[in-house]
């Protein structure tokens, strides 16, 4: 680089690199610019020869979320795995896909083992260690809700991350609590007056991991590699109860093409359906913006999972579901551009 | 048999062992697609290529990079009229990067540094007479010196460069500029002869004992109309008035100017008189606007000068400080016809840019050639009828533009090399166009063009100093980085970072990136999120 573009720096915003700002890495940056992910050292928590579906956002996600943290903590991180297709695709005894110290406890513990697991270390005194519990949306938001609101309320030094994919994905596509409004699964057939999980049903985890006022709380997108490092390492610099949940969208449950993974996560934020903020002592401390808005059937008509909406026209359910996204943006302040982005 | 605990019967293995490259059905690979601005650039040039390194603001290299294709960037940069921009992809996210004002900004950067071309590593023994220093013969004399031939160029005009000198006003080009880029491709051992009209083409070959020749003596002879006038009516054509610019008396046209034509010949002499001291300068042309064959942007910069327009006009007669036009009008065709209604302007001088033909008389004699509508004809060779006998620029039929004749330059001296080896010259295979539904532009930042700065009309119309100004080198860099790269890899790291299978290797800066496909699955998510369009999903072989 020569002598003026180094002088220039100071003052460039990244905003000024008008390619590759939102690109996994950047060769206009410096490498601290960059993301985890654009990094050769980067430790690959999970390896080849995982056994997940083509294009699996929960792979995808685990390994950001997972690297992200080994680098914030210099690897002295112990992983809790809750039951899953996570645990599932990287474990199949004797076989294993990860690269860090790795628990598997049972489907609805995970929150517990990992409590103990900081316990033991702080007895220990390796204060130095540090503690990520993780699992799907069916392990967090139903099985092993109660043991994760008690690694909350006792802020216990763990950071919990749940990879929402809206359904039980292992055993075959089962409704969670997780699970929209109108998506087909195996236990909400699109049939009779109601067709697929119904309108009015369900739990927001991330507002009431806030109503417990842990030090931090955060959404996060696939979609936004910057955004959910920068989390995942705000998160690991705090100590204490820590929530993070990372929507990753399922090419199989969801019926969508294995190629849309990042697409679909891209479009829920930028439609408004998944609100990507963050959160410290239950009050919001920033939201990340809309920046093209698109209707909410953009995202919804990628998937089969909502293809009974199209297939009759079924202009009421996807009005309802418009209006729900409306509400997210209109609560989450996720259109004007003042404030922090 | 290592000992294992309690109920345990297996070694721990790793997940490497299970080859998840067997489910694949359809397989990335990595492609190189012909970004749509180098596809339509006349001259040929790797826009893309440079613009990658002088987003770096490594200069030097797209500078380089750049003459491959074409020793005139500086020259280029003012008065190419920039077909690139037109296909630009960015216009679909913002509006097109401004690489014309890029390509300008290298060459002056060039000229100020004192940047060279490198001589030939080895030279052929082979001599090659180059007829004309326009555009077009500057750039076949400088690829053929680079692929080591010894070339002689030679020019009936006092000094090089042609219609640059002779027919584009220094306003859109300033001589220095022109002499320098000229004078770098002298440098390189290019033996230049001035004042040195070629009557006979064979004879000058046999004499130089040339092994070939490329004519490009382009078309300096303007077009007469008959305009029936009085004994003091005075009549020109434009191109004697814009060479007679370079000479030491400059040509009197009067204080109230006609300027009859809507080419950009039309406009540099409306432009040209106003800034000579005519108080008036009227272009009279016989279609509408719309119609007229000069640039739109022309059109406006001449009409904020001052120049004004009749537009649907003929002239028919000249009388001493008048004329008389015809108004016309459309037919359904639209084609204009007469109306019968006249009108007389004052007028001190008509100048008739009706377009210009070519001085085919060196040619006389040389058996084998065909002519046609008064220029030559080229195979796709740019080889005459003649054995030995190649022709460029605007004495072959083609769109008469600099860039035009430097790309024509550059085709005949690849064909002109392969033709003294007793070979083709094959030109490699085009790559699909990297069209804008290649590219997922979320990955592009909202960065709107950057604006030249123009001199204000006023000292536009008194001086003869140049009109659209450079980029510095903030702007310069900025406007570089705007490119979005369509079609090849920018080393972005996305396909690294979201195969969920960690099956892209990253081979570290400047070396890209390559398959693992041992791993991949096939998923297309590195394709889908590749900002530039430079990854293929293909068939697997099953
Ligand atoms: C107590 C218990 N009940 C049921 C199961 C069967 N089971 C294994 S994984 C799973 C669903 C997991 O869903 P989720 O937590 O959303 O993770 P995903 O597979 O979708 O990533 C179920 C029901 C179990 N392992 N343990
Ligand atoms: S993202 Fe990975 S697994 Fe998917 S096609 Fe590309 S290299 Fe293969
Ligand atoms: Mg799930």
């Amino acid at each position: 680089m020569n002598d003026a573009v180094k002088e220039m720096e100071p003052t460039q915003k990244l905003k000024f690199y008008q390619k590759g700002t939102f690109t996994v890495g950047n060769r206009l940056v410096s490498e601290a610019d960059r993301t985890v992910q654009a990094s050769i050292e980067r430790s690959n928590a999970i390896t080849c020869g995982h056994r997940a579906c083509q294009g699996c956002g929960e792979a995808l996600g685990a390994r950001y979320v997972v690297d992200a943290a080994m680098r914030a903590t210099n690897n002295n991180l112990i992983v809790v795995n809750a039951t899953g297709c996570l645990e599932v695709f990287t474990t199949p005894y004797p076989e294993t896909s990860w690269q860090v110290a790795w628990v598997h406890s049972l489907f609805g513990n995970a929150a517990a083992v990992a409590t103990g697991v900081a316990a033991a270390m702080r007895v220990k005194s390796r204060s130095e260690v540090r503690v990520l519990a993780q699992g799907g949306d069916g392990g967090t938001t139903d099985i092993g809700f109660g043991c994760l609101s008690g690694m909350f309320e006792r802020n216990d030094d763990v950071l919990y991350v749940c990879y929402d994919n809206e359904g039980y994905m292992n055993t075959g596509v089962q409704r969670s609590s997780a699970t929209p409004p109108a998506a087909r699964t195996a236990t909400t057939d699109a049939v009779g007056d109601e067709p697929g999980n119904v309108f009015g049903t369900g739990k927001n985890v991330p507002k009431i991991a806030m109503a417990h006022g842990i030090p931090y709380v955060a959404t996060a997108s696939v979609a936004d590699l910057h955004d959910l490092e920068r989390k995942v390492t705000k998160a690991m610099s705090i100590h204490g109860a820590r929530y993070i949940h990372v929507q990753v969208p399922c090419p199989l449950g969801w019926g969508s093409a294995s190629h849309d993974t990042i697409r679909l996560a891209r479009l829920a934020v930028e439609s408004g359906v998944f609100p990507v903020f963050e959160a410290e002592y239950g009050v919001i401390t920033g939201r990340r913006k809309i920046r093209n808005r698109v209707p909410v059937v953009e995202y919804l008509k990628l998937q089969k999972r909502y293809a009974h909406l199209f297939k009759n026209g079924d202009a009421p359910r996807l009005e309802r579901l418009q209006k729900m996204a409306d509400r997210n943006i209109a609560e989450f302040d996720l259109l004007s551009h003042e404030g922090n982005v | 048999m290592p000992q294992h605990p309690f109920a345990i019967t297996l070694d721990v293995g790793s997940s490497l062992a299970n080859q998840t490259g067997s489910w694949r059905n359809e397989r990335p690979i990595y492609v190189d697609r012909l970004p749509p601005c180098n596809n339509a650039c006349p001259a040929g040039e790797n826009i893309q290529g440079w613009l990658f390194h002088a987003e770096t603001g490594d200069y030097e290299t797209a500078w380089r990079v750049l003459t491959q294709d074409n020793p005139l960037p500086a020259c280029m940069g003012r008065v190419c009229y920039h077909p690139c921009e037109s296909k630009c992809n960015r216009a679909d996210v913002d509006s097109a990067v401004g690489i014309n004002s890029v390509e300008r900004f290298l060459g002056d950067q060039a000229i100020k540094n004192g940047w060279k071309f490198e001589a030939p590593k080895k030279e052929s023994g082979k001599r090659v007479l180059v007829v004309g220093a326009g555009p077009s013969g500057l750039s076949a004399a400088y690829h053929l010196r680079r692929l080591g031939h010894k070339v002689v160029l030679q020019d009936a005009g006092p000094k090089p460069g042609g219609m640059m000198r002779f027919g584009i006003p220094k306003y859109r080009l300033p001589r220095e500029v022109l002499d320098a880029e000229v004078q770098r491709i002298l440098d390189m051992g290019v033996e230049l002869k001035l004042n040195a009209k070629v009557d006979n083409i064979q004879e000058t070959m046999k004499a130089g004992k040339f092994d070939a020749a490329f004519l490009a003596v382009g078309a300096h002879i303007g077009k007469r109309a008959y305009i029936p006038a009085g004994e003091a009516a005075k009549i020109v054509d434009a191109v004697s008035v814009l060479r007679s610019m370079e000479g030491e008396e400059k040509p009197l046209l009067g204080r109230k100017v006609v300027v009859y034509g809507g080419g950009n010949t039309a406009l540099d002499v409306a432009r040209t008189a106003k800034r000579l001291g005519a108080s008036e300068s009227i272009i009279v042309y016989r279609r509408t606007r719309a119609k007229m064959p000069a640039h739109d942007f022309e059109v406006e910069e001449a009409l904020e000068e001052g120049v004004t327009m009749r537009w649907l006009s003929t002239i028919k007669r000249m009388d001493e400080g008048n004329i008389t036009i015809e108004k016309m009008e459309l037919d359904k065709t639209g084609f204009p016809q007469p109306t019968g209604v006249f009108e007389t302007l004052e007028a001190d001088s008509v100048v008739l840019a009706l377009g210009q033909d070519v001085d085919l008389s060196l040619l006389n004699g040389v058996p084998g050639l065909t002519i046609k509508d008064g220029v030559v004809e080229v195979g796709p060779n740019m080889m005459t009828g003649a054995s030995g006998i190649f022709a460029g620029g605007d004495m072959v039929p083609s769109e008469r533009t600099v860039t035009v004749a430097v790309g024509h330059g550059k085709k005949a001296a690849r064909h002109i090399d392969a033709w003294l080896n007793g070979k083709t010259y094959v030109p490699s295979e085009k790559h699909d166009v990297a069209t804008f539904d290649k590219l997922n532009a979320w990955y592009y930042t909202d960065a709107p063009g950057t604006v030249r700065p123009v001199l204000d009309t006023v000292r536009r119309q008194s001086t003869f100093d140049e009109v659209v100004s450079g980029l510095d080198e903030t702007n310069a860099l900025y406007e570089a980085r705007r490119c979005l790269s369509c079609g090849n890899c920018f080393e972005c790291d996305n396909c690294y970072g979201v195969c969920p299978d960690n099956a892209v290797i990253k081979l570290g800066p400047g070396n890209r990136f390559k398959f693992n496909y041992d791993y991949c699955k096939g998923c297309g998510v590195c394709a889908e999120e590749c900002p530039c369009g430079a990854i293929a999903m293909v068939p697997e072989e099953i």
